[in-house]
């Protein structure tokens, strides 16, 4: 073989190696480093992992934020509209938490089915609603129409 | 009736930069000099207007007008003046006719100050330029338009300004951050007028350097900004979070660094220079893709003010389009333009390579890790969302490779440097930083001793002073004995190490900052006291006061040192009348050792509230870092040579006139 070619050769040897494992050490981190969202109804039939990081969101049930007395533990619900899920955390919560508004919360699923979150996020203004909270109300509103009768059928 | 002036005037600019795309690239093709020279009037001439059109739009923000649904939505009769400007650019609409009046700017300026280019190539560049302006006029008038009417008049007192824009980051971060991103136009429309013309060697090179240099100190400027103010304004002390927005400004950055460094080596050696037209498209590239991912609202993300998917629909479109198009003209003429010259061993063509190779492979991860969910989520493989692990886990390695290497580059000559230059003039820079490294940690840390050894405030340390400790060596191996050689070092060398210290400082900010932060969120009342570090916080009470359009909790929060008075702060919360938006407004006690940061959480009941305390190390050497970087690239543009060159390329067609 020519020795320039040779050279070349090597080269383009080397950039496919070092592409390869760049590539799968990506791949590798983002499988690790991805955390999936899960709907409320979702974690209630069992589908979320336990002990791994997640996030779970939902619109915070009026009455349900509850403050600890002699620390900044606090408990609240959020719901999809079919299921409840209880998340507890310990920090200051964002300025635009608020009950009857969307949240979501990051963190990992204890056996009881608790969500220990470890940030809590909230809608970024009064108009907008994080995709995932706006998707995951509308899907369990459909399946909620798919149990039940329409209402305009059973009308007529 | 002044609406209707601005709307006009866009349409008319619109019409113009239609011209100015497609008249000149004929010129061009056919030889018409006249058709290439209109392209400098019609550049001129677009801004005019698109200026115009702002300036309506800014005077119905002044004058009320919420017939204006724009004005309605981002506006309000109680906003102070200068944000009623600011709210120009506080939304989508009108931070497009921000973007379409830079690109305007930066083509007339080219427009302006290039005259000294051939004209078949000044023609085509204007004409490039054009047809992106002609892309976001289209943009605008038909996905976006400011100037839509609202009628009847809905809102009597307008919607108000998001509080979380209403600061002075929001009056410059945007506009100077765009500068950057549409900056990288005026470098992408110089590849593709090289592609077009075929014309690539130093002169290209040297016509394209200061205008790439302006753009990245913009686009610097803009990212420093940007940090800061989400560091003070958003109320947790962060000034870093791999948001998909703060990628999306940080790619380009990326990109364009590297095409900094690589169009040195093509104007000085005449190496990389498809490398170098490729990353010149893959700047501006990244630059549309960012407007893209910010303002189509594809993204979960705080900075998704805006969702639509219409126009997110128009801008891939536009993208596609772009890129492809630039791809394809790559294609076909780039690999033409390689011209192999030798270089070996340790030298500086390498070290640009390393230095691009590095970079490069910054910006694909965190393009992966940006896009990842998206596509996830058109795939429907679940909703995910990317952790700071995963871009640390590459960024942290890459950099310190770099910083490595601007070590080793600032000693290595072209084409090849001896291993024993290399030796003789880094080892005593190594010893001193690798000494120092070892030893910092032990004061800087909280207890001066062992346990509170931190292997990271080292790393960053050694890094650091490895790169100021080489800079200080080849500063001073160029001045030897006779200082009068300062003056006559050039602009572009100055710049360089002005930027490269810039990292330095950055570099040792991020990393003590990190490794010595200190923060707590309590629960305190009036009378309560935490020590954090060695300060002591003591929560001396709160009160209602009312603001221009708010009205805030303010609470006064001493902080002592061994019982000496360091500073009174006063962290504010502030509930708006027009949203009902509640606002954190941190307080903070800036100096260069360290931070102070107080803010106020929420109310728990009576005068119990929840508040974060923070002391951060040097933080502030983060943005000084940055400033930094965009004044060494500001100095490097200034170089004499690039100026000389114009009035040598001038004076000769004035002969030939």
């Amino acid at each position: 073989m020519h020795p320039i070619r040779r050279q070349r050769l090597q080269w383009v040897a080397l950039i496919v190696v070092a592409a390869s494992i760049a590539a799968a050490l990506m791949a590798y981190m983002l499988g690790q480093n991805a955390s999936y969202f899960y709907a409320p109804s979702q974690i209630v039939a069992g589908e979320a992992p336990i002990g791994v990081n997640i996030r779970a969101g939902g619109m915070v049930v009026e009455g349900s934020v509850d403050r600890s007395m002699d620390s900044l533990e606090v408990s609240f619900i959020v719901t999809d509209g079919l299921e409840n899920l209880q998340v507890t955390y310990s920090g200051i919560l964002p300025d635009l938490f608020a009950e009857g508004e969307a949240a979501i919360a990051a963190g990992k699923l204890d056996s009881k089915q608790i969500l220990q979150a470890t940030q809590v996020l909230a809608k970024h203004d009064e108009n907008y609603m994080p995709p995932e909270v706006a998707d995951t109300i509308s899907e369990a509103y459909q399946r909620k129409q798919q149990h039940q009768p329409e209402p305009q059928e059973a009308l007529q | 009736m002044i609406a209707e002036f601005g709307h006009a005037a866009l349409i008319i600019a619109l019409c113009l930069a239609l011209v100015q795309a497609v008249v000149p690239m004929l010129g061009s093709f056919v030889g018409q000099r006249s058709w290439m020279r209109l392209g400098y009037s019609l550049a001129v001439g677009q801004f005019l207007f698109v200026a115009v059109s702002f300036a309506c739009l800014a005077a119905a923000f002044l004058a009320d007008d919420f017939t204006l649904k724009y004005v309605a939505q981002n506006s309000n009769t109680e906003l102070p003046s200068y944000y009623k400007i600011s709210a120009v650019w506080g939304a989508h609409e009108g931070s497009l006719l921000l973007w379409a009046l830079i690109l305007a700017g930066w083509s007339a300026a080219v427009a302006l100050f290039s005259r000294a280019l051939p004209l078949p190539m000044g023609g085509r560049v204007l004409s490039v330029l054009g047809a992106i302006s002609v892309g976001f006029g289209l943009f605008l008038l038909f996905t976006s338009n400011p100037f839509a009417r609202l009628l009847p008049v809905a809102l009597l007192q307008g919607a108000d300004l998001n509080p979380l824009l209403q600061d002075f980051g929001l009056i410059v971060h945007p506009p100077i951050l765009y500068m950057g991103y549409v900056g990288f136009a005026v470098p992408f429309a110089f590849a593709i007028a090289a592609l077009i013309g075929g014309q690539f060697d130093a002169a290209w090179a040297r016509w394209s350097r200061p205008w790439i240099n302006l753009a990245w100190m913009f686009l610097t400027l803009g990212i420093t900004l940007g940090s800061w103010w989400a560091y003070y304004e958003l109320g947790w002390g962060g000034w870093w979070f791999w948001d998909p927005v703060e990628n999306a400004s940080l790619m380009p950055w990326l990109v364009g660094t590297a095409l900094m460094h690589s169009i040195a080596a093509t104007e000085k050696r005449g190496v990389f220079r498809s490398w170098t037209l490729l990353l010149a498209i893959f700047a501006f590239s990244l630059s549309l893709l960012g407007t893209f991912l910010v303002r189509s609202g594809v993204l979960t993300s705080v900075h998704a003010f805006a969702a639509d998917p219409q126009r997110g629909v128009f801008i891939l479109i536009f993208l596609a389009i772009v890129i492809g198009g630039s791809l394809m003209l790559f294609a076909l003429r780039g690999p033409a333009m390689q011209k192999v010259l030798a270089y070996s061993g340790w030298s500086r063509e390498l070290m640009l390579l390393t230095n691009n190779v590095l970079l490069v492979s910054a910006m694909t991860m965190i393009l992966v890790g940006t896009l990842y969910p998206l596509i996830a989520d058109v795939l429907e493989l679940g909703k995910i969302s990317v952790g700071p692990p995963y871009f640390n886990f590459f960024f942290v390695p890459l950099v310190i490779g770099l910083l490595v290497a601007v070590g080793i580059a600032v000693t290595t000559r072209w084409r090849k440097t001896e291993g024993r230059l290399l030796l003789q003039k880094g080892a005593l820079p190594l010893v001193i930083s690798l000494l120092c490294a070892l030893v910092a940690p032990l004061f800087l840390g909280a207890d001066r001793s062992f346990s509170s050894y931190s292997a990271g405030a080292a790393l960053s340390v050694f890094l650091a002073l490895w790169v100021l400790a080489t800079i200080t060596s080849d500063l001073k191996d160029k001045i030897g004995t006779d200082l009068t050689r300062v003056a006559k070092f050039s602009r572009s060398y100055l710049g360089m190490q002005l930027a490269h210290t810039g990292l330095a400082v950055c570099v040792l900010g991020v990393g003590l900052s990190v490794a010595y932060d200190e923060s707590r969120e309590l629960r305190m009342q009036p009378g309560d006291s935490a020590q954090i570090a060695s300060y002591q916080f003591q929560f001396v009470g709160i009160d209602r006061i009312p603001g221009p359009n708010f009205i805030a909790h303010r609470a006064e929060v001493r902080v002592l040192q061994q019982d000496r008075l360091v500073t009174s702060l006063f962290p504010e919360k502030r509930n708006y009348n027009a949203g009902g938006q509640v606002m954190t407004e941190a307080a903070i006690d800036p100096s260069l050792a360290r931070d102070l940061y107080v803010s106020l959480g929420e109310p728990l009941g009576g005068n119990t509230w929840a508040i974060s305390l923070q002391v951060k190390p040097f933080v502030r050497c983060i943005w000084l870092g940055g400033l930094m970087i965009a004044l060494g690239g500001l100095l490097a543009a200034m170089d004499r040579r690039y100026r000389r060159q114009t009035r040598v390329v001038s004076a000769a067609k004035g002969t030939a006139l």
